[in-house]
């Protein structure tokens, strides 16, 4: 096992570093950040020049990949070409609020999407099955977006019309208000509320297949015939066995989510890693965008290594050597 | 050996099923063994009926696929006729009439923008542009795939191994971000970058799954049987093994169409997408967001962009439920 990991961590680090290569290559040249001085005439020629000497923007692209690199390796994430500012303090901050609300969001997912996973399994074609079946459909589908546009509308007019605080509908903290404060759980509720329908359909969806795959094998008809009660063949010999691949799905989607749920951070102007990525975007902090992909792809990396690894754990049968 | 009648089936498609039944031997699929033999009890006149026909049926018989479809066909046929079915144009300003809500007084179904456009224009000529980005990205993007994934997969080889680590680096990357970022720096709000960009980044999966058919299939005995007869490598692909992948890349290409959509609304939704005054749906609903207690502003696009997923999503299921040669046959 311990090699295993130790051979998944070393082979991506190569795939790191053609990623970032590549990715560094395709932003410098499609984007300037110089091009808004170029433009002012304020600026004479030579301070352009100076800037661009000073920034290693007048070498070649590996050259420049050179110094991003050290930059990254010695100044943490290296600093920011627009506002010249670091960056890691902005990625510390934002992951923490990011998170926070990624992980209230996901555990309340799993746990409504394997109970009524397990529950439509059990009673399939049942009219609670069909009831979330079809609403896990809708979900699927539902545009993210939309979604957490219609509960910020909703939750606007309650409290236009009724003068009722409910959830805030954008931000994360009304000043003077900490992490774990009731402020908080009202600003964060609608971001949360989102994720989870959104996760919740792809987990009771993932699950109920899940359980139905193992429902139909031998070894549970023979724990049934050896006469086992049947809420101890559900919990002791189904359940176990379909939970397995949905610890895998949710360590790939808890690593994706890490990211930002860029979508839902920015329409409530969540102050999260997603909403932070919109706004160098937009800003075309080149070094910036570069730190937050970098970040996300570790990440990313570390949470497929963990499912990996989970699923070797929780099924013994799959060995890694 | 009486021909199969498959009346609707494509020529080619006709020609190939022929060819195939004939050249194939013991590497045929079990559903086409129908045709060698079409009247297996004797007296009885049985018809001979092709893959085709069969996943046809099949097809016809998936209630949800076909109600998608038939919503899909009146949503996008109200956007394909756009300039006859809208009450007005998409960019007629009437300053009088201001954020109207939904009536049927001077048919602003749909209501009426913060200039006093018709909502309802603006959301038909919005469903004309998801169909044109989609139809485009399905299609560019499955030819990349075919293509890409037909040469790695027969030729392997370093053109294999590229594409394998391509596929790794897709994996590891936030695709989302990535196409963000593609879509700001490239895109420059106009349809058709916007387009080849999600072309771009849609096949590989298709052409991971098109590799896999080609890597079993070109060591069978009928494309050895091909190669002995002189067939060159462009016939060995796309007329012997490619047909074998028909039924994944027809139904990659459907739901690759309603991913391109979604994601072409949540570009221009975030404003790295199409730019106004073109109407798209995703800017559509983005315009909500100043206006939360205009509801049908938010509400509108978004009903329609989640029929037109939800339609494309069950014609998929369909699709794959109705070209799966493991699935049992329609009882005719």
């Amino acid at each position: 096992m311990l090699t295993y990991i130790t051979r998944r961590a070393l082979y991506s680090i190569p795939v790191l570093i053609i990623s970032t290569f590549l990715i560094f290559s395709f932003v410098s040249l499609a984007g300037d950040p110089t091009a808004n001085i170029r433009a002012n005439p304020q600026f004479s020629v030579i301070t352009y020049r100076n800037l661009q000497h000073k920034y290693h923007l007048d070498r070649s692209i590996p050259v420049r990949y050179g110094y991003w690199v050290q930059d990254v390796v010695t100044h943490k994430l290296g600093t920011s070409l627009v506002t010249s500012q670091p960056i890691w303090p902005d990625i510390k901050r934002t992951v923490g609020h990011t998170a926070q609300f990624i992980v209230l969001a996901e555990i309340l997912a799993l746990i409504l999407g394997v109970t009524v996973g397990i529950f439509s399994a059990i009673r399939q074609y049942s009219v609670f099955d069909y009831t979330f079946t079809s609403l896990s459909f809708l979900g699927y589908a539902m545009p993210t977006f939309w979604l957490a546009l219609l509960l910020q509308i909703l939750f606007v007019n309650i409290y236009l019309k009724w003068d009722v605080r409910i959830f805030y509908t954008s931000g994360l903290n009304n000043p003077g208000n900490g992490t774990w404060s009731w402020d908080r759980l009202q600003h964060i509720g609608l971001p949360v509320i989102t994720l989870t329908v959104i996760s919740f359909a792809l987990y009771s969806r993932y699950m109920r297949a899940s359980m139905l795959d193992v429902i139909n094998t031998d070894y549970v008809r023979t724990a049934r015939a050896k006469g086992l009660p049947e809420t101890k063949v559900i919990m002791r010999h189904v359940f176990r066995n379909a939970l397995i691949p949905i610890a895998t799905i949710a360590a790939l989607n808890f690593g994706s989510l890490i990211g930002g749920a860029i979508i839902t951070e920015s329409i409530f102007g969540l102050d999260g890693m997603g909403y932070y990525f919109i706004q160098k975007l937009g800003q075309l902090d080149i070094y910036a965008v570069m730190a937050w992909l970098l970040v996300t792809s570790v990440v990313i990396i570390l949470f497929n290594l963990l499912a990996d690894i989970l699923y070797g754990y929780l099924d013994p049968r799959i060995r890694y050597d | 050996m009486t021909e199969p009648t498959t009346p609707d089936a494509p020529l080619h498609l006709q020609k190939h099923l022929v060819d195939q039944a004939s050249t194939l031997g013991d590497g045929m699929d079990p559903a086409l063994s129908g045709l060698v033999d079409p009247t297996l009890d004797a007296g009885l006149e049985i018809q001979a009926r092709s893959q085709w026909s069969y996943a046809r049926s099949r097809f016809l018989r998936h209630r949800l696929a076909m109600i998608g479809l038939v919503v899909l066909v009146i949503i996008f046929g109200a956007g394909i006729f756009a300039n006859l079915i809208a009450p007005y144009s998409f960019e007629e300003i009437d300053l009088t009439n201001v954020l109207q809500a939904p009536t049927t007084t001077a048919h602003h179904f749909f209501g009426t923008d913060e200039i006093g456009r018709d909502y309802l224009s603006r959301v038909i000529y919005g469903i004309r542009t998801s169909l044109e980005v989609g139809v485009f990205v399905g299609f560019a993007s499955t030819i990349i795939g075919v293509i890409i994934g037909a040469i790695s997969g027969y030729y392997g080889g370093w053109i294999d191994n590229i594409l394998m680590r391509i596929t790794d680096l897709v994996l590891t990357l936030p695709a989302l971000a990535i196409l963000l970022t593609a879509a700001a720096l490239l895109g420059q709000g106009s349809q058709w970058r916007v387009s080849i960009i999600l072309a771009l980044f849609y096949w590989t999966t298709l052409a991971r799954i098109v590799r896999g058919v080609f890597l079993s299939l070109r060591e069978k005995e009928y494309v050895e049987a091909a190669k002995a007869a002189g067939s060159g490598d462009l016939r060995i692909m796309f007329r012997h093994i490619l047909p074998n992948t028909l039924g994944p890349i027809v139904v990659s290409a459907s739901l690759t169409v309603g991913a391109a959509i979604i994601l072409e609304a949540v570009l221009s939704f975030l404003g790295f997408g199409i730019k106004p005054p073109i109407p798209s749906l995703g800017s559509l609903i983005a315009s909500g967001q100043q206006f939360p207690q205009k509801w049908w502003i938010t509400v509108f696009p978004g009903l329609v962009l989640l029929i037109i997923v939800m339609a494309i999503n069950f014609v998929g299921d369909g699709l794959r439920d109705a070209l799966d040669p493991q699935q049992r046959r329609v009882r005719a």
